[in-house]
Order: structure tokens, then C-alpha cells, then sequence
């Protein structure tokens, strides 16, 4: 009977197929270690935020006298109305968090490098999409800093010669930010840009599924078809998708059920972080809600200091580094864009940072260090002593790049092992 | 269908010539959805001139209008910070306020229509912050102005002409909205028109 059932619906869509192609058949190295967890994690948050979004739009109210308010009732009036919008915004910081220990994995094992271009790229894109997606969700509370973040950051736009001011009034459709902005931003925030991101992060595993993961080794474990003995070969039952086209080395499991339930243990311990903030510190000292966003928008005062949420701050600190606001706004994107050329920039052969030189761990924990200093740096007023360290952190994190273009050419690496472990 | 052989020369001008209409007809179906996201007419309307009366208003204070959603400074000015313009010139970016961002008629050095009367748009010409007036503790900012306007957002300073100083974020001077005087205590902010 079940059987049938299944048969039936085999004969009509490929079901089975694609969970076993993707997940019960999929070949997963078998050495993933936690650094693995923030795809699967990151996945679920992207659910969460579409779940607790939608749910929030049933009360909020997209206009400049009501959002403020509508938001306020959220909290107080509406049955688990906070609960909701605390796993909203808590997730939000939590999707950063996630994604940059995500992306920070990939440096480490060097997992942009051949074949994966492609797979970093999708990647990157999601990375910006999620930006624009935060940037516009952060206006529609309406607060404070709601308000000017978005005026400092569409500000940014003006700084294009000849087109920057046009371009500007365009996108705010008003002279100032008004409730025209806050609409379209809206109409982005819940419909565009989710639909953008949905559809790249399709992208992403399309890519991911078909290069296979990357290790903590940084070697692979397809080999050419017909290199391998039987013997070294793996005795799990991987799809033939995999194993027609390739040898697959002994070195790997299925990622159903394997690589889940290592995610899943992970995922509980993500669980009870993410509840002890919406439960004890939703606004986590100020990080992921800012004191200012309690104050209804006023576009005739200022707040007293201007800074963006903290999963913005490192590009924010190099914007500010440099004192010339069209050089600023470019340093800032270059910032983004040499991550996504990271590619091309590294012509080193080996990609796990096991095997490479020290100058590249040396040169790779600069970068880290720096990220996490520009990011504080962000935060602060931009007294003299904090703008010189940001103009520093800037050149080594543009130095990162510069430098591993030039050493990884003739890098001295590691011999590689053949096999992931004996 | 008949065996006829395939014209090559006619299907290529078929495809160029049915891809360009539909190209043209794409670009044609974009335009309401861009032209959309301009100001719509309700929001230049609400752009309209604000009249100010400026009667009240004693030296060395301020006076904050809204005009376009955006706060406009009307501050009247002591003698001695009329004075102190001249002073400071070598520590500014534009003294002689060289790019447009004032009307001809306020390209000076107090960037005004009368000396005592200075109109800007209180908005940071670095990412649109609105600075602060320090009208007696300016010096704390630049060694030697007593007064002048301090950029809270990325410490952004300018002196009591608007005029930027050297090494902030700001590229330029504050802007000086159009405007006109109706009568001796009456400005007009937004229209300059019929005005000298």
C-alpha cells in the first residue's frame, strides 16, 4: 500500500530521487568537523526569519504615523506578539553570526578555491542580499536609529558623481526619508529580497551538491573514475549520480543520516543560545536593538551618535577610515568585492590551512583579528585615536589580499596526505 | 511544413528583428515600475517655500524650520562672529565657497543675503546627519573659532558661514537653500524667485 503510494508518485515527481541524490545518497566527507554546522544552522534561521516575518506582518503597519506604534502594540497587545519579534530581531543577529563563522570556514580551508568559484560567488551574493534585506528591515520599526542609519546609509549613494543626488531622491521618493521610503522598503524587505535569497541560496546547494563539500583537509574524495581499488572504494551505498561519473574514496559517509544529527546536536546548543537572548537580553546591551530605536523617528534631531547594527560595523569603520566620502563609499564596497575575489586572488594550489604555510596562518589571523577590531571600531565616536585605528585596520585588512596574492603564488605548503585518515 | 531548405539569411532577420521589438517592449514595460519610485506628486507639493519671521530672534540665536521634511537653520549672527570669518580662512576646504552649494546670491564671505541672517540646511554634506550649533564652545573643536557647528556622526565641523574645515568627513560647505526676504523680518525658504 505505502509502497504503492510512493511508486505512484515516484511516476510523477522525482521524490525520492532527489532525497536520496541530496541527502541519504550524498556523499559527505566524513572528517566535517563543528566549522560545518553554520550551513545547516544557517538554513534554519533563514526559516525562521520567514516564519516569525511573516507572522509579524499581520499586525505591523507600513506607514510613517502608524509603524512606530504598530510595533509597540506588537509588543505589548498582541498574544506572544513579543516572543515573535524577538526571534525576529535576534535572529537577524543571529543570521551575521552564523554566516560570518560560515564564511570564515571557507578562508580557513580554503574552500572558494577550485572547483567551488562558483559556489563562493552564490555565496557572496546571498551575503549582499542579506545585507539589503537587514539594511530595509531595520527602517521599519521606525525608531530613531531606524531612520537616520537609513539616511546615513542612502546618503552613500550620493556620493556617485553626477547622478548621486537624482539617484538618491529616487530611491528615498521624497526629499527626505518619509513614509513613501518606508513603503518600498517594506514591499523589499517582505517579498523581494526573501524571494532573491530563497532562490540564491537554491543556487548555493545546487553548486555545493554538484563540486561535492570541501574538508577540513582540503583533498578530495572523488577521484577519477576507475583510480581507485575496489578496496579503497566507500561500502555506503552512495547514488549512482556520484559514483558513475567518479571513484569515491572510503573517506566518506551519507549525509542523511550522518552530517544531520552532527548538525542537529549543534543546532540545540544554537537553540539555547538563541533563547537565552530573546528570553533574558533581547536587545543585547544595545547590539542588536540600539537604545535609540525607542524614540520615534524625528527627522529634525539627530541622535547624539550615529552607528549601524554591529554585523555592519567593520565596512562602516572603513568608510569612515577614509577622509573623502566618494573614496569612503568605494574603499567600503572594495571591501566586500576582495572577499568575493578571493578566488582569484589566492593562486595557492592547497587549499586547507593544515597544509600551508605560516605566513598564511599568521596572515589569515591578522585578517580575523582586524575584522573583529573594525567591527568594535564601528561601534565607537570617531575621535582622532579611533579614526587612526580605523585607517590602520583598513590597510592590513586590504593588506590581507595584497599579501596573499603575492606569497601564494610559490607558497611552501605541506605535503598533502592521499587519504583524509588511515 | 514543406521540405523547402531552411533560408538561414531570412530566419536570422526574423530572430534580430522579433528580439529587438521585444527588447524595445521590455525597456517600454520597465518604465512605470522605475518611474514609480520618484517623489509622487503629493510629496512635491508638500516640498512648498515655508515663510519665516525672523523678528524675535536675538543675536547669536537660532532658528530651526522645516522645509522639505529637512531642518533649516536661521541664525543671526553676533559682530564678533560676522568678525571671526575672516580669521580662520586658512584652515578651511572652499573659504571663497567655489562649488555650487549656495544660490549666486550667497556666494560671499558670509554666505548670506545680509551679513546678520545666515539660512542653511542644518545637514551634514558628509552623510546627512544634522550637526549641533555651539554658539560659545566651539573652540573645544578648533583651537582659536569660538563658535561654529560640530557634526556628532563623524565629527564633521564647520564654521558660522557653513564653511567646512580641512581633515573632517564633509566634502563641502552646508548647503544655503534658495530663498528671498518678503519684508525686512519675513525670509522665504525654497523660492528665490524675482530676487536679486
Amino acid at each position: 500500500m505505502w509502497k504503492n503510494l510512493l511508486d505512484w508518485i515516484e511516476y510523477r515527481i522525482p521524490m525520492m530521487r532527489v532525497a536520496n541524490m541530496h541527502a541519504l545518497q550524498y556523499p559527505a566527507p566524513k572528517n566535517m568537523n563543528f566549522w560545518y554546522v553554520f550551513g545547516f544552522i544557517a538554513t534554519v534561521v533563514l526559516v525562521n526569519q520567514i516564519v516569525t516575518g511573516i507572522w509579524l506582518t499581520m499586525n505591523y503597519v507600513p506607514s510613517a504615523e502608524g509603524a512606530f506604534a504598530s510595533v509597540e502594540y506588537i509588543m505589548r497587545d498582541v498574544d506572544y506578539g513579543w516572543i515573535l519579534r524577538y526571534m525576529h530581531s535576534t535572529g537577524a543577529s543571529a543570521f551575521f553570526v552564523v554566516v560570518y563563522l560560515h564564511m570564515f570556514r571557507g578562508m580557513m580551508y580554503g574552500s572558494y578555491q577550485k572547483p567551488r568559484e562558483l559556489l563562493w560567488l552564490f555565496g557572496m551574493f546571498i551575503y549582499l542580499a542579506l545585507m539589503a534585506e537587514a539594511f530595509m528591515g531595520y527602517l521599519l520599526p521606525w525608531g530613531q536609529m531606524s531612520y537616520w542609519g537609513a539616511q546615513v546609509i542612502i546618503s552613500l549613494f550620493g556620493a556617485i558623481p553626477v547622478i548621486g543626488d537624482d539617484l538618491t531622491l529616487w530611491i528615498r521618493g521624497d526629499y527626505v526619508i518619509s513614509g513613501a521610503t518606508l513603503n518600498r522598503f517594506f514591499a523589499l524587505h517582505v517579498i523581494a529580497l526573501p524571494l532573491v535569497i530563497v532562490i540564491l541560496v537554491f543556487l548555493h546547494i545546487v553548486a555545493l551538491h554538484e563540486v561535492g563539500s570541501n574538508n577540513p583537509q582540503g583533498i578530495n574524495i572523488k577521484h577519477p573514475k576507475g583510480s581507485l581499488k575496489e578496496e579503497e572504494k566507500t561500502k555506503y551505498n552512495i547514488h549512482e549520480y556520484y559514483t558513475g561519473k567518479y571513484d569515491i574514496i572510503d573517506d566518506v559517509v551519507p549525509f542523511f543520516p550522518h552530517i544531520v544529527l552532527k548538525d542537529l546536536v549543534a543546532f540545540t546548543v544554537f537553540c539555547a543560545a538563541c533563547a537565552y537572548v530573546i528570553f533574558f537580553n533581547p536587545e543585547m546591551g544595545g547590539l542588536f536593538i540600539e537604545p535609540p530605536n525607542f524614540e520615534p523617528a524625528n527627522p529634525l534631531k539627530t541622535p547624539e551618535h550615529i552607528a549601524p547594527v554591529w554585523y555592519f560595523t567593520p565596512f562602516y569603520a572603513i568608510l569612515r577610515a577614509v577622509p573623502d566620502k566618494l573614496l569612503g563609499v568605494l574603499a567600503m564596497f572594495g571591501a566586500i568585492a576582495m572577499l568575493a575575489a578571493l578566488p582569484w586572488v589566492d593562486r595557492c594550489k592547497v587549499r586547507s590551512i593544515k597544509y600551508r604555510s605560516g605566513l598564511h596562518k599568521l596572515n589569515l589571523t591578522v585578517f580575523a583579528i582586524v575584522f573583529v577590531l573594525l567591527g568594535w571600531l564601528g561601534l565607537k565616536p570617531a575621535t582622532p585615536t579611533f579614526t587612526l585605528m580605523s585607517q590602520i585596520s583598513t590597510l592590513l585588512y586590504f593588506g590581507f589580499f595584497g599579501f596573499l596574492w603575492l606569497y601564494s603564488k610559490n607558497e611552501k605548503t605541506k605535503p598533502l596526505p592521499a587519504r583524509i585518515s588511515k | 511544413m514543406s521540405n523547402a531548405p531552411v533560408d538561414n539569411g531570412r530566419r536570422r532577420f526574423l530572430t534580430v528583428a522579433t528580439s529587438v521589438v521585444g527588447g524595445v517592449g521590455a525597456v517600454g514595460a520597465a518604465v512605470p515600475f522605475i518611474a514609480s519610485w520618484n517623489p509622487s506628486a503629493k510629496a512635491k507639493a508638500a516640498g512648498a517655500p515655508v515663510e519665516v519671521n525672523v523678528s524675535k530672534l536675538q543675536p547669536g540665536q537660532m532658528l530651526r524650520v522645516e522645509w522639505r521634511g529637512k531642518p533649516v537653520w536661521v541664525v543671526k549672527r553676533t559682530d564678533e562672529m560676522l568678525a571671526q570669518l575672516a580669521k580662520h580662512e586658512g584652515q578651511l576646504r572652499d573659504a571663497a565657497s567655489e562649488n555650487e552649494q549656495q544660490p549666486t546670491y550667497a556666494t560671499n564671505q558670509h554666505r548670506s543675503i545680509k551679513p546678520e541672517f545666515f539660512v542653511a540646511v542644518g545637514i551634514c554634506t558628509h552623510l546627512g546627519c544634522s550637526p549641533q550649533y555651539l554658539a560659545d564652545s566651539f573652540a573645544a573643536q578648533v583651537e582659536g573659532v569660538p563658535s561654529g557647528f560640530f557634526c556628532p556622526c563623524h565629527g564633521s565641523k564647520f564654521d558660522m558661514a557653513g564653511r567646512v574645515f580641512q581633515s573632517v568627513p564633509a566634502p563641502l560647505n552646508l548647503v544655503i537653500p534658495p530663498h528671498k526676504y518678503l519684508d525686512e523680518n519675513t525670509i522665504l525658504v525654497g523660492d528665490d524667485s524675482g530676487a536679486a
